[in-house]
């Protein structure tokens, strides 16, 4: 397999950051999930929502370094069997992930940057707060990211059921060609 | 000439009158904001955590002659708690604190006051909190009162009373030492 991407498969590096997002898109919402119901004695209580940041800070570098290379080295044409309705509703489609991800990883910035406080990633970096005045804006992004984080993995599980479908009911190579073949 | 003096004294009287401590109505200044509602809970037993409500508004009648006929309505927006951290904002805005979706306001409206000394009284009245009403006292004390240099006349007391958490349906365990919450009040009210 090569790293870059041809006009009828998909290379290494597009498939690495391709798994890469989708664990770090499901881990970040089961872990968001887990530790807002977290007992304040926990020891996880701190610990939990700092990693959920850190990680998510560096997801939000590595989908514009996954954007970059999008553009690098585009991914390959669309299957034959493919038809128009086909193409259009995958583009969108992914179109959505891409965008709802973004303001998705910007709301989980707003809520923690609100009172100026920046964000740090794992102690090795901080990344200050720019946007605080949005009126009632911890409480605002607050209501975004969670209700934007349960729109996305479950428009996330439809883009898994229909690569799934491609698989076994179309028979085509949707699937396979994000593991290489 | 006798109209005139007639209108001068009716005049007369009742300016004094007015200076006489009659029980008088006061506003909270809220537009100077000299007025608080703080809070402070122990935070695991080794400090304490402060917090403020910004944005509440109320009155209270006075008198120093009668100081048990006085009376205090506070209507307070629970969304506009602030301890100088969002996300703790957010938090106690939630289910598991102060659920400020479902009850936005709290209240407090006195039923008695209760004289304890010179300048303090105990007040007791009807606090509404994240949907609950209970009787609450708090113990109050007279600052003082005069005229203000712009014109106004105010009042100023200050008290505080402590609440448990889980009387007011906070269920959330965040210790031992934090099971309760002491109120702390300030307010200065402008004469009407």
């Amino acid at each position: 397999m090569q790293w870059r991407n041809t006009s009828s498969h998909y290379g290494l590096i597009s498939i690495a950051l391709h798994w890469l997002v989708a664990m770090a898109v499901f881990g970040l919402f089961g872990l968001g999930y887990w530790m807002v119901g977290l007992d304040y004695y926990s020891s996880w209580y701190k610990t939990a929502p700092d990693l959920h940041k850190s990680i998510g800070i560096l997801l939000f570098v590595v989908l514009i370094g996954r954007m970059l290379w999008r553009w690098i080295s585009p991914p390959p044409t669309s299957l034959p069997g493919h038809d128009r309705l086909t193409r259009l509703g995958a583009r969108f489609g992914h179109a959505f992930l891409y965008l709802g991800l973004f303001v998705l990883m910007l709301s989980g910035y707003l809520i923690s940057t609100a009172d100026g406080r920046g964000i740090g990633v794992f102690g090795w970096f901080e990344v200050p707060a720019t946007i605080t005045s949005i009126p009632g804006q911890e409480d605002v992004a607050g209501l975004v990211h969670e209700y934007l984080s349960w729109a996305l993995v479950i428009f996330a599980g439809i883009h898994a059921l229909a690569a799934v479908k491609h698989h076994f009911l179309d028979r085509d190579r949707t699937l396979v060609r994000m593991f290489g073949r | 000439m006798l109209q005139k003096t007639l209108v001068a004294l009716a005049l007369g009287s009742a300016l004094l009158g007015a200076g006489h401590a009659t029980a008088a109505d006061y506003a909270i200044d809220k537009q100077g904001q000299h007025a608080f509602v703080n809070f402070k809970i122990s935070h695991l037993g080794y400090s304490w955590l402060y917090g403020t409500f910004k944005d509440f508004d109320g009155s209270f009648s006075f008198d120093e002659k009668n100081p048990e006929a006085s009376k205090v309505n506070v209507s307070l927006n629970t969304a506009s708690v602030d301890t100088n951290h969002a996300e703790r904002d957010k938090h106690i805005r939630s289910d598991d604190f102060l659920s400020v979706g479902k009850h936005p306001t709290a209240t407090f409206a006195s039923t008695s006051v209760k004289s304890t000394g010179a300048g303090t009284a105990d007040i007791t009245g009807n606090l509404t909190l994240n949907g609950v009403t209970k009787p609450v006292v708090i113990a109050a004390t007279f600052i003082g009162q005069g005229d203000d240099p712009w014109g106004g006349y105010r009042a100023g007391f200050a008290g505080s009373t402590r609440l448990k958490l889980k009387d007011f349906a906070i269920e959330k365990d965040l210790g031992p030492a934090s099971s309760e919450v002491e109120l702390i009040i300030s307010v200065e009210g402008v004469r009407q």
